[in-house]
C-alpha cells in the first residue's frame, strides 16, 4: 500500500501536470503567430467564386469555430481542451475539410512500423557489442568496434542519413529514392518485401546512430560493473565469463537501459522526421514537415501533442515497471 | 603431516604507470610462509599492511597492475603433486577453485548478486565445478544450510532482504559447499555486530571440525585470532614481522611491534589507559630504508635504519624478523 | 593549466588527434576574415564549376566560391552553437547550483518544472517554433532558441553534481571552520565543477551543431546567411546530387563530420584524464 502511495501516485500526477503543460504549450504557440489561419484559408476558399458578403461573413464565421477561434484567448483555451479530450483535433488547414486526427492516422502505422523496429534492435544490438566490449577491452575486435563507434556518435544524423542516401541511392543505386512500398498496400508477399526494401536504408541509418550510443552506454555500465563485488567474487570462483557477463553484469545494469529503451520508444510519436524527410518516407514525420510548409498548425499542433502525450506516457510506463526489473525495488 | 600451502620469498608489486607516471607498491615484499593441513593459519596486520595483496597473490587471484615480481606459491593436496596457483589458466583454476581451494570474502559487503536469488546463486557456483541439474543444486544447498544450522528460506530470498550477518554466514556457505581442503578467509568477522561474530566464528569452527579443512584467516582483529588460529603470522608493510603459536604470540610477543599490538587491546583485568603506537604504517610505494618499522620503533637501533632483518628462529615454529630481537639472542647465555 | 594541456597532448591520443582537427577547423575560421569575397554576394564567380587550381572547391548554383564560403559558414556555425551551449548551459548550471545549494522546497518546485520539460519533444517544438518565425528568423535568434531548448537535462546534471558535493566531508569541514557560502563555492566546489562543465559543453555544442543543421537543412533558419546547415540547403535546393555537382554538398559534409569528431576527440580525452580512478594514478610525488 505504501508502494502506492510512495511511488505510483506521485509519477501519475507528474505525468498529468506534464500533459497538462504539454497541451497549454502546443496552445500558445501557434496563436503567438503573426499569421492568421482565417485569412489564409478564406482567400484559398474564395478566391474562384464571388460570394455575397452574407456567406462571406457567415463562411469566417463557422471557419473560426472549427478553428477554435471564436471568443477571447481563455474562452478558446477551454474549448481546446474539451475538443483534445474528446480526441478531436480539429480540422487540417491545407488539407481541408480533412481530419488531423485521420491525417494522423494514414501515416503512423509506417512511422511506428519503422522506429519500433528500429529502436529496439538497435537498443538489443548496442547493448551486445558494447557489454563485449565492455568486459573484453583488450582485444583487438573490442577496439575496433570502439574506434568505429567514436567515428560515428557524434555525426548529426542528419549528416548520416544523408550521406547513407547518397552512397546507397545514388553512386550505388541499390535502394530505392523516396518511398515506403511499392504499389498498393496488400498483404502480399510482393508488397511485404517492398516495403522491407523500402525501410532498409532508413532502418539503417536509425540503427547505426542507436548503436552507436547504446554501446558508449553500455561499455561504461559494464566496466564499472566489473569492478563491483559480486562480480569480481564469481570471477575469484572462475564462472565462465559468458556467464558473468549474462547474468551478473548486463542483468544488473538492465535499470537504467530498460528505461532509456521506454524514453526511445516513447519519442516514436516524434516522427522520425529527418529520416523521413530524406528517405521520402511516407510516415508521420514527412506529414510534420508539410505541414509545417503549410503552415498548417492544426496538424503541426496534433503531432506535437501527440509525441508530447506519447513520451510522457511511456515515461510514466518505465518507471512504472521499475518493480518488474529490480527486486530491491520491489521487496523493500 | 605435510604443508598445504608454501609460499617462498614471495614478492607481489603493484605497477601502474598513467599520463607518464610510474608507481611502484611493494605490497609483498619477500614473505614465506607454510601452512600445514587442518591447522588454522591467521595473518594478522593493520589497514594497509599487505594482507589482501598477499591473499590475492596465494589465491592465485592477482591481475594487472600486481604482479608477482619473485617467489613461488605451491599448494599440496593429500600428498598429491603440487599445484602452482600462480601459473594455472582459467581451465586449471576451475578445477581447483572451490573444490580444492576456496574464498570467504567479507561478504557482508555485496559479493552476492543483488538481482539473483539466493539458491540461484548456489547453482552458479555449483555448477560451474559440478556437473548437476538446478533441483539437484538447490537440494545441495538446502541440505549444508540445514547442516550449518541456517534457515533454508534464505535461499528463496535476495541478498537485500537479509541482515549483514546472515549474508556472510550464507557466504560462508557458499564457499564452502564443495568442501574444499583450503579455505581463504578475508576478514569475516569485520563490520558485524560482536553477537554476529560470535556466529560466524561458530560456524567456521564448525565447518573446520566437520570436514577437515585448513582454514587461511586474515583480519586485524587479533581477537578473532585468538578465537580461531593456532598459529599466526603478524604482516607489517609488506613483511612478516613474527609469526608462531598463537598462545606463544600473544602471551610472548617478540618483535616490538607485535608487542605494542598486544599492549594496545583491551584486557578483563586491567583498567589503565590503553597506548597505540605512535605515526601511522608506511605507504608501500616509498617505504622506509632498512627494517619498515624502524620509524615508529620505541627501540630502534642504528643498523635499523640501513639493514633489512633477516627472519630468526627462536623456538621451533617462532620466527621474528628484528634487529633487535637477533641481538639479544646472540647475546643470550647459551641455555 | 598549461601544464595539464601539455599532458593531454602527450599521452592522451584521442585528446591530440582531436585537437590537431580544431586546430585546423580554426584556421580555417580565422581564413574567413581574410576572404577575397563577400559571403552575401551572389554571381561573384562562374556557377557550378568543379573544383580547380583556381577553385579549390569548386563554385556552386549562387555564383560562389565553395571554399570561402565555406570558411564563413564554419565561422557561423560555431558561433551559433557557442551562443547556444552558453545560454542554454548558462541557464542549466544556474538552475541547478540554485536546486542544489537552496534545495528544500525551492529544490522540488524547480525539479517537477525541470522534469516537466525535459519530456517536452524538442524536434516538433523547434520547427513549431521555427516555421511560425519563418523569415524573421537570424543565426543570433537561431542560437538563442536552441539554448532554450537545451538546459533542461544540463540543469539536472549540475543539481546532481552540486548534490553529491555537498555531501562530501571536506565540505563540512569547510562549514565548520566557518567559511562564508559564497566562498565554498566558489573555492571548493568549483574546481570540481568546472571539469565537468567543459565536457558537459563539449556534448552541448554537438547538439547545437546537429539542430541547426537540421533546422538550416529543412530551410527553417537564416538562409541568407552562410552556415554549414544552409550551405547544404541551397545545395539540395539546386539538385547538386542529382546533378553530378557532388563537390557542393561533399564540403559542407566534410566540414560537419570533421568538426563534430574533433570536438568529441578532444571532449573523450578530457573525460578519460578528468575520471577520478586515473587521475589517483596521476596524482603522484614523483621521487627521483
Amino acid at each position: 500500500m505504501t508502494l502506492l502511495k510512495e511511488f505510483f501516485l506521485p509519477r501519475f500526477v507528474q505525468w498529468l501536470v506534464v500533459i497538462f503543460i504539454g497541451v497549454t504549450v502546443t496552445f500558445l504557440i501557434p496563436r503567438l503567430s503573426p499569421v492568421n489561419p482565417i485569412d489564409q484559408a478564406m482567400t484559398r476558399l474564395t478566391s474562384f467564386q464571388n460570394r455575397d458578403p452574407q456567406a462571406t461573413v457567415a463562411l469566417r464565421e463557422s471557419l473560426q469555430d472549427l478553428y477554435g477561434l471564436n471568443g477571447n484567448i481563455f474562452e478558446q483555451y477551454i474549448n481546446f481542451w474539451k475538443r483534445v479530450l474528446r480526441g478531436d483535433l480539429g480540422p487540417s488547414f491545407s488539407s481541408f475539410p480533412a481530419k488531423v486526427s485521420d491525417l494522423i492516422g494514414n501515416s503512423i502505422a509506417w512511422t511506428v512500423g519503422l522506429l519500433a523496429t528500429s529502436t529496439i534492435l538497435a537498443w538489443v544490438l548496442g547493448i551486445i557489442f558494447g557489454s563485449l566490449a565492455g568486459y573484453f577491452p583488450n582485444r583487438w575486435w573490442a577496439r575496433l568496434m570502439e574506434s568505429s563507434v567514436i567515428t560515428v556518435y557524434p555525426v548529426p544524423y542528419y549528416i548520416l542519413s544523408f550521406v547513407l542516401l547518397m552512397a546507397f541511392t545514388y553512386y550505388l543505386p541499390i535502394f530505392p529514392l523516396v518511398g515506403g512500398g511499392q504499389g498498393l498496400p496488400r498483404l502480399t508477399l510482393d508488397y511485404i518485401g517492398s516495403v522491407l526494401f523500402h525501410s532498409f536504408l532508413p532502418a539503417v541509418s536509425i540503427i547505426i546512430g542507436g548503436v552507436a550510443f547504446r554501446f558508449i552506454v553500455s561499455k561504461a555500465l559494464t566496466t564499472s560493473e566489473r569492478s563491483s563485488d559480486y562480480v569480481q567474487y564469481a570471477e575469484m570462483a572462475a564462472i565462465p565469463k559468458r556467464k558473468i557477463l549474462i547474468s551478473y553484469i548486463i542483468r544488473n545494469t538492465m535499470l537504467p537501459q530498460v528505461t532509456d529503451l521506454g524514453l526511445s520508444l516513447g519519442t516514436i510519436f516524434e516522427g522520425a522526421l529527418i529520416t523521413e524527410v530524406v528517405f521520402g518516407y511516407p510516415g508521420l514525420g514527412n506529414t510534420l514537415y508539410n505541414a509545417v510548409n503549410s503552415s498548417d498548425y492544426n496538424l503541426i499542433m496534433g503531432i506535437t501533442l501527440l509525441s508530447i502525450v506519447g513520451i510522457a506516457t511511456a515515461s510514466l510506463l518505465v518507471d512504472l515497471s521499475y518493480p518488474l526489473f529490480d527486486p530491491r525495488v520491489r521487496y523493500r | 603431516m605435510s604443508n598445504i600451502l608454501e609460499a617462498k620469498d614471495l614478492k607481489a608489486y603493484y605497477m601502474t604507470q598513467a599520463f607518464g607516471v610510474r608507481r611502484t607498491v611493494k605490497a609483498v615484499d619477500n614473505i614465506s610462509l607454510q601452512v600445514r593441513q587442518g591447522e588454522a593459519f591467521g595473518i594478522a596486520g593493520e589497514s594497509g599492511c599487505g594482507k589482501s595483496t598477499l591473499l590475492k597473490v596465494l589465491l592465485g587471484a592477482h591481475e594487472p597492475p600486481l604482479t608477482v615480481v619473485d617467489g613461488t606459491v605451491k599448494y599440496r593436496f593429500d600428498d598429491m603433486e603440487e599445484i602452482d596457483p600462480l601459473a594455472l589458466d582459467e581451465r586449471g583454476r576451475r578445477e581447483i577453485r572451490w573444490k580444492k581451494v576456496s574464498y570467504i570474502p567479507q561478504g557482508s559487503m555485496h559479493v552476492l548478486n543483488p538481482v539473483r536469488r539466493i539458491r540461484e546463486s548456489f547453482h552458479d557456483f555449483v555448477r560451474t565445478h559440478k556437473k548437476v541439474s538446478q533441483a539437484e543444486s538447490w537440494d545441495m544447498a538446502r541440505n549444508y544450510l540445514r547442516d550449518l544450522g541456517l534457515s533454508e528460506e534464505v535461499l528463496n530470498s535476495y541478498p537485500h532482504q537479509l541482515s549483514g550477518g546472515m549474508r556472510q554466514r550464507v557466504t560462508i556457505a557458499l564457499a564452502t559447499i564443495l568442501w574444499p581442503k583450503l579455505i581463504f578467509a578475508d576478514e569475516p568477522t569485520t563490520a558485524l555486530d560482536v553477537v554476529v561474530q560470535r556466529g560466524v566464528i561458530q560456524l567456521l569452527k564448525d565447518i573446520r571440525q566437520k570436514e577437515g579443512s585448513t582454514l587461511v584467516l586474515i583480519t586485524h582483529d587479533i581477537g578473532v585470532h585468538a578465537n580461531l588460529a593456532d598459529r599466526i603470522a603478524i604482516l607489517y608493510a609488506g613483511k612478516v614481522v613474527e609469526e608462531g603459536d598463537t598462545k606463544e604470540v600473544l602471551k610472548n610477543p617478540r618483535h616490538p611491534y607485535t608487542q605494542h599490538l598486544i599492549n594496545s587491546l583491551p584486557r578483563l583485568d586491567e583498567r589503565s589507559e590503553r597506548v597505540s603506537i605512535p605515526g601511522r604504517p608506511p605507504a608501500l610505494d616509498n617505504p622506509p630504508n632498512g627494517c619498515r618499522f624502524h620509524p615508529r620503533c620505541p627501540v630502534a637501533l642504528d643498523k635499523c635504519r640501513t639493514i633489512d632483518p633477516e627472519t630468526i628462529t627462536l623456538e621451533p615454529g617462532h620466527r621474528v624478523a628484528c634487529h633487535v630481537v637477533a641481538e639479544e639472542v646472540s647475546h643470550a647465555p647459551v641455555a | 593549466m598549461l601544464l595539464t594541456i601539455r599532458d593531454l597532448f602527450r599521452f592522451s591520443p584521442a585528446f591530440r588527434y582531436g585537437a590537431i582537427i580544431l586546430a585546423l577547423v580554426f584556421v580555417l575560421v580565422g581564413l574567413s576574415f581574410f576572404s577575397p569575397y563577400e559571403p552575401d554576394v551572389n554571381r561573384a564567380v562562374p556557377r557550378n564549376k568543379p573544383p580547380s587550381d583556381v577553385y579549390v572547391f569548386g563554385t556552386n548554383s549562387n555564383g560562389q566560391d565553395v571554399f570561402w564560403m565555406l570558411t564563413f559558414a564554419v565561422r557561423n556555425s560555431l558561433l551559433v552553437a557557442s551562443l547556444a551551449v552558453v545560454i542554454g548551459r548558462g541557464i542549466g548550471v544556474l538552475l541547478g547550483m540554485i536546486s542544489g545549494y537552496l534545495g528544500g522546497r525551492v529544490d522540488r518546485v524547480l525539479s517537477s518544472i525541470v522534469d516537466s520539460f525535459i519530456v517536452m519533444p524538442r524536434l516538433p517544438l523547434l520547427i513549431l517554433i521555427a516555421s511560425i518565425l519563418r523569415g524573421q528568423m537570424t543565426m543570433a535568434s537561431l542560437g538563442v532558441l536552441l539554448g532554450l531548448l537545451d538546459w533542461a537535462y544540463p540543469s539536472k546534471r549540475y543539481r546532481a553534481q552540486i548534490l553529491s558535493l555537498r555531501e562530501r566531508g571536506f565540505t563540512d569541514t569547510a562549514v565548520f571552520a566557518g567559511m562564508g557560502t559564497l566562498k565554498i563555492v566558489v573555492q571548493e566546489h568549483l574546481p570540481f565543477l568546472i571539469p565537468f562543465l567543459l565536457a558537459d559543453m563539449v556534448s552541448g555544442f554537438l547538439f547545437a551543431i546537429g539542430f541547426e543543421i537540421t533546422l538550416s537543412v529543412l530551410g527553417l533558419s537564416d538562409l541568407s546567411t552562410q552556415s554549414i546547415g544552409t550551405m547544404i540547403y541551397w545545395g539540395n535546393y539546386y539538385q547538386a546530387l542529382l546533378s553530378n555537382r557532388i563537390w557542393i554538398l561533399a564540403a559542407p559534409i566534410g566540414a560537419s563530420i570533421v568538426i563534430v569528431v574533433g570536438f568529441y576527440l578532444v571532449s573523450l580525452g578530457l573525460s578519460r584524464y578528468l575520471d577520478p580512478r586515473t587521475r589517483l594514478l596521476r596524482l603522484q610525488v614523483k621521487t627521483t
